[in-house]
């Protein structure tokens, strides 16, 4: 009666795991991680952003052993950390505008490939200046295949000026510009913008998705890209608790759920195949996912108009990602 | 100030300047619950410490924590009734943690390995222990520990009380039972059989002891009358269990052997009847089987035995080779009451297992010891008598009848021993709240179903004494260790550390677990959130 040890009854899904090896812990777990985001950043109290990029820069410094520069576009991200005269960013780190982070890496690639050096360049802005402002410029990144990193954090909305709507914004969520209000109350139903998708068309070497409920996953997929060169992208959920109107200690627990319902899958494309996908553990209706945050709330008004309608529609998008993606292809995803 | 470039009129900084902290409202804060499995442990055992050295294979550290409060951990893993399983978390995740498996691994590795514990500097003060029973091992065991002399008197021919003339041999074989009262009298513990005690202050004052602790159990069968015309067959399962060790033979029961009761006694002596040969074991028992008193899975193991049950029914008469029996039925507050329908079955003997009572005669005639109306031993709650020095547990004294709770009263006496010798009060430390299931954040724990142990086959648990219950080796051991799910208190998986937006927490190393920087601490509470065992609570600023 021999069963084969695995380290997981105690979390192998945890940051660390004091039975495992300290090379098969996350970068998270080490306390030399290079906290690239440090502390005394403005960012809002649970903040989904913050923890997102620390996450990603972090694991881009031990995949480049610490030669990175990094070019910031306009955003959330680039106010908190770098109020001057201050910065919370011990990586060399670069902002331009708000439309130009994807160009402007370009630029500084070329520069250390004219100048002999292996210095990695990653370019990270909101869903704003990626999906928005700066698609344009991220778009030429992609198609002329420049060795840059591209990462998203996406948190649905411009948030950083008031939480106005932005073309990642999803369906029926209220924001700003889009209030809860008339028959069709928050977000239209538009044709939908998904960008990992469109950067896989594009038939760059590396496309992948994450969220910071799961550090092991989004890890791994930020030393995949790492390890290749040419145009990179990784998408990244990142809940943003004011703009979400949800609970600061949430953050985790919603990427975690939307995950979970389906509305956001995680996978990897190379060259516009899809490689892999990770599987759904626990499934969840979108309801269990929407319902904590309160742009979402006038969809669980009784008597609203419209919003038994919205939520059959959003769960149909979960259902079509499950579906594409094969998300439930693994009874249990143990690893 | 130094010269700047164009426009620029400020030095460069950190944002390490900004003190975030002062944005808090609530802040969290490491703590340590009561795991239920603790909570629940009638010999106070730290269960979830001990499995925490276990998960690392580190047994002997794990066997160490254990020792510190169960000095019969191989008997224990085998004759205790979990009941820290019932109260698992893991439980409502997939299975409970098999916390006896594991700890009766560790009680087995420790016999093969040859462990030992060491007595404490000599305090100089003796103590009497009447009786070597759980109740009183354990007691010499913390005493010695204590640094105390101690000296066990039992009035039977071999140590381990009722764990040897109660438990049969196939639910705890007696080279283990041996082996754990060895390692106590290893410790310069001095024991003396064949000895009884018929006056505890004489016995105390010319052996020059400083206090007493008896434990003697409850060993006189309760009886009914049944009129019977062959006397000769009516037994009791006291003597049945004590004639299978001490007599030359086992006792003869017949072919056809009749248990009257539904406790764990009438389930153990049935047991043993079909294994000495009896073609039919059956128990009659008044009520029903859900209101039986013995533990399911042991009714589970008596059945697939061969054991029969004879539900709602009372003994009436006996006759030659058969028995009158009367159909009961359930009134409507659930209480048996006779149907007057009587029926006639086969039975050569007949044993009573209806419950013991504690012999009083010795301890009744101590000055100050008072006797309650169930003749058990009145005491204080810390278990002494009337008569001060002289202390009493096991089950002598009002509380379930059980090897662990007597284990357990017997650290319990030692502690208050100990106090009453140095003239100084006992103090328990305060306990925790339980860490309840609400407390989890069950996403981090990933499935992994209970280890089964091995089982004997049906013939050989029909014919032999073998043990039935097969050991966990190594791997499954640790396997088993590993599914705690430590409950309530920090395992140092990272989480907080990971997870928290604004690097405030701060990773101390390993065994340090970690620390909170309130200077940068927003209070978005993440960390608790995320916290797999609930280790974190968030507490309110004072603003």
């Amino acid at each position: 009666m021999t069963q084969t040890v695995k380290f997981y009854q105690t979390g192998t899904l945890t940051v660390g795991n004091r039975l495992l090896d300290s090379d098969k812990r996350t970068v998270q777990a080490s306390r030399n991680r290079s906290n690239a985001l440090t502390c005394g950043h403005r960012a809002c109290q649970g903040c989904g952003e913050a923890l997102g990029a620390r996450y990603a820069i972090d694991a881009a410094m031990r995949a480049a052993n610490r030669d990175l520069v990094c070019v910031n576009a306009t955003g959330c991200l680039e106010v908190f950390t770098t109020p001057y005269p201050e910065t919370s960013w011990q990586v060399a780190w670069l902002h331009s505008l708000f439309g130009n982070a994807a160009a402007v890496a370009s630029g500084v690639a070329a520069a250390m490939r004219v100048k002999g050096k292996a210095t990695r360049v990653i370019a990270q802005g909101g869903d704003g200046g990626t999906t928005d402002i700066g698609f344009g410029c991220l778009s030429g990144m992609f198609e002329r295949n420049d060795d840059v990193l591209y990462i998203c954090y996406d948190n649905e909305a411009y948030m950083n000026t008031g939480v106005q709507r932005s073309s990642a914004t999803p369906p029926a969520a209220r924001t700003a510009t889009t209030p809860a209000v008339g028959a069709a109350p928050g977000n239209v139903f538009g044709t939908g913008k998904n960008l990992p998708r469109i950067a896989m068309a594009h038939g760059i070497p590396y496309v992948a998705t994450a969220t910071v409920a799961d550090l092991h996953d989004l890890e791994a997929k930020v030393t995949r890209a790492m390890g290749l060169h040419g145009a990179r992208y990784i998408h990244i959920l990142v809940p943003c608790p004011l703009g979400w109107g949800a609970a600061s200690h949430d953050t985790i627990r919603l990427s975690r759920l939307a995950v979970e319902s389906g509305l956001f899958p995680l996978f990897e494309a190379e060259h516009g195949e899809v490689t892999a996908t990770t599987p759904i553990r626990r499934r969840v209706p979108v309801a269990e996912y929407l319902k904590p945050q309160k742009r979402f709330a006038h969809l669980f008004r009784p008597d609203a108009p419209g919003a038994q309608e919205a939520l059959d529609r959003l769960q149909a998008m979960a259902d079509a990602n499950i579906r594409r993606f094969n998300l439930l292809s693994a009874e249990e995803a143990v690893r | 100030m130094t010269e700047h470039p164009f426009a620029i009129t400020l030095d460069a900084g950190t944002s390490l300047a900004n003190r975030t902290g002062s944005w808090r409202t609530s802040k969290p804060v490491y703590a340590d619950h009561l795991p239920p499995c603790n909570a629940r442990c009638p010999a106070g055992e730290n269960i979830q410490g001990w499995l925490y050295h276990a998960e690392s294979g580190d047994y002997r550290a794990a066997w160490e924590v254990l020792m510190r409060d169960n000095p019969l951990p191989a008997i224990m893993g085998r004759a205790c009734y979990h009941t820290c399983e019932d109260a698992c978390n893991r439980g409502r995740l997939d299975q409970a943690v098999g916390i006896h498996a594991v700890e009766r691994f560790l009680g087995d590795l420790a016999i093969r390995e040859g462990w030992r514990v060491e007595p404490g500097p000599p305090t100089g003060k003796r103590v009497l222990v009447i009786g070597a029973g759980p109740s009183g091992l354990s007691a010499a065991y913390h005493l010695a520990r204590m640094g105390h002399t101690v000296t066990i008197a039992d009035a039977g021919p071999k140590p381990g009380g009722m764990m040897r003339f109660g438990i049969p041999r196939y639910r705890l074989p007696r080279e283990v039972l041996d082996a754990e009262v060895e390692r106590i009298l290893a410790m310069g513990v001095e024991l003396r059989l064949n000895t009884a005690i018929d006056d505890i202050p004489r016995a105390m004052a010319e052996g020059g002891y400083d206090a007493c602790f008896a434990a003697i159990g409850a060993h006189l069968a309760r009886r009914v009358d049944i009129p019977a015309v062959a006397a000769g067959r009516i037994l009791d399962a006291v003597s049945v269990l004590r004639g299978m060790e001490t007599g030359a033979e086992p006792p003869k029961l017949g072919r056809r052997v009749v248990v009257y009761g539904g406790g764990n006694t009438a389930i153990d002596v049935a047991r043993t009847a079909r294994r000495l040969g009896a073609e039919e074991a059956l128990i009659v028992y008044r009520r029903t089987r859900e209101m039986m008193p013995a533990h399911d899975f042991e009714v589970e193991e008596a059945l697939e035995e061969g054991v029969l049950v004879r539900w709602l029914s009372t003994i009436r008469r006996m006759d030659e080779g058969s028995l009158v029996v009367e159909r009961m039925e359930l009134d409507d507050t659930g209480w048996p009451r006779p149907t007057g329908e009587v029926e006639t079955i086969e039975g050569d003997t007949l044993i009573l297992a209806l419950g013991q009572d504690v012999d009083t005669t010795v301890i009744e005639r101590v000055p100050g010891v008072e006797v309650n109306k169930d003749r058990t031993i009145r005491v204080g709650p810390d278990l002494q008598t009337g008569h001060p020095g002289l202390f009493c547990g096991g089950d002598m004294v009002p509380s379930e009848r059980t090897v662990t709770v007597a284990v357990g009263h017997g650290k319990k006496a030692a502690r208050h021993i100990d106090a009453y010798l140095r003239g100084a009060p006992q103090e328990s430390a305060p306990k925790h709240a339980v860490a309840g299931y609400d407390r989890l954040n069950t996403w981090y724990y990933t499935d992994a179903p209970r280890t089964v142990q091995p089982v004997l086959d049906a013939l050989r648990r029909q014919t032999t004494f073998d043990e039935v219950k097969g050991g966990l080796d190594e791997t499954t051991a640790l396997f088993e260790a590993r599914r705690c799910l430590s409950c309530g208190n920090c395992f140092e998986c990272d989480n907080c550390f990971g997870v928290c937006p604004d690097n405030a927490v701060v990773k101390l190393g390993p065994g340090n677990r970690f620390r909170i920087d309130y200077d940068f601490c927003k209070g978005c509470g993440l960390c608790a959130a995320e916290c797999p065992c609930g280790a974190i609570d968030m507490v309110e600023e004072e603003i």
